[in-house]
């Protein structure tokens, strides 16, 4: 191998890991702050709605979980298409390190969900294309996981993983207009519209300030986890060297 | 105070959302952060073990 490629395959990690250092305690204390304003905002400031009472404030987690559970799935394409054309020797290892995190914010949108529908609906689930389509992407994070740790060699494990990413991200718009395209039991938008939001105020606010909480705690937690995947890297490559002098 | 706990009377439906966001907050965080751990440790001891050839000058990140 020569100098230039040994450097790139090492220099970016270590970068990251400097720069990944330095964000860390930022990215915490600001977890810490938005998700204490936002719950406060959420459980005891916020109104309850005229028609659902207090089970609209389960909103302020079901929410802020479903746009990250589109958000992390989305980045982890980008990530994989990035990994296949110019091999960026971290794409593949936030696409690792992200997916339980993300298969975690789906569920939990699955679960609020449901949790959310019993006293409003009068029913825990319903096939209606929205919630089919949420349950898709959980099996895809799923399918994911598995994929990448089905190979004898990391590299080919990283490559089938990041072509199910790309494939599977035609479901993320499905996802986002489901509720335009079908009739479904599931409201349509009502933050992210043309026309600009028609919640309150008093309500889009503890909405942002979790979601921004849930988005600084993503970057967080990816970044620890990406980290320990790096750790693990060198672990594996020291082990197949002494292998390869015994 | 048993007002806001009651919850309109959807306490157990508000609360339960509000506990399984928590507990994955808090779960991944941990378990995210106990693995760094275990992984540096383990890096840490295998580094210690390894013929010192090859590694000076480039700290942490050998150039391997």
């Amino acid at each position: 191998m020569t100098t230039a490629a040994s450097f790139h395959r090492f220099a970016n990690p270590a970068r990251f890991q400097r720069i990944g250092d330095l964000l860390l305690p930022w990215l915490f204390g600001a977890t810490a702050l938005l998700l204490g304003v936002g719950l406060w905002l959420a459980l005891v400031v916020s109104p309850p709605d005229y028609q659902q009472g207090d089970t609209v404030r389960i909103m302020y987690v079901h929410v802020p979980a479903a746009w990250m559970s589109l958000f992390v799935y989305t980045s982890m394409a980008v990530s994989a298409a990035v990994g296949l054309v110019w091999k960026h020797p971290l794409a593949e290892v936030y696409a690792k390190a992200a997916a339980p995190v993300g298969a975690g914010f789906t569920a939990l949108c699955l679960a609020t969900g449901s949790l959310w529908g019993e006293p409003m609906w009068g029913t825990w689930w319903q096939w209606d294309a929205r919630m089919t389509s949420v349950l898709v992407l959980f099996f895809l994070y799923l399918g994911f996981i598995a994929l990448v740790d089905a190979f004898d060699e990391p590299a080919r494990g990283a490559k089938a993983g990041a072509i199910l990413l790309i494939v599977g991200v035609v479901n993320v718009p499905i996802i986002k207009f489901s509720v335009d395209w079908w009739n479904t039991l599931h409201q349509p938008a009502s933050v992210f519209r043309l026309d600009g939001p028609t919640i309150h105020s008093s309500m889009l606010w503890p909405l942002g300030l979790m979601a921004v909480g849930f988005t600084t705690w993503f970057a967080a937690v990816a970044i620890v986890r990406m980290k320990a995947e790096l750790a693990e890297r060198r672990i594996r490559a020291i082990r197949i060297a002494q292998i390869g002098r015994e | 105070m048993v007002e806001f706990l009651n919850m309109g009377g959807y306490a157990p439906y508000v609360w339960s959302s509000y506990g399984l966001g928590a507990l994955f907050l808090v779960g991944m965080l941990l378990t995210s952060l106990r693995r760094l751990r275990t992984r540096r440790d383990d890096l840490a001891r295998l580094e210690a073990a390894r013929p010192r050839r090859r590694r000076d000058g480039a700290e942490g990140e050998g150039a391997a």
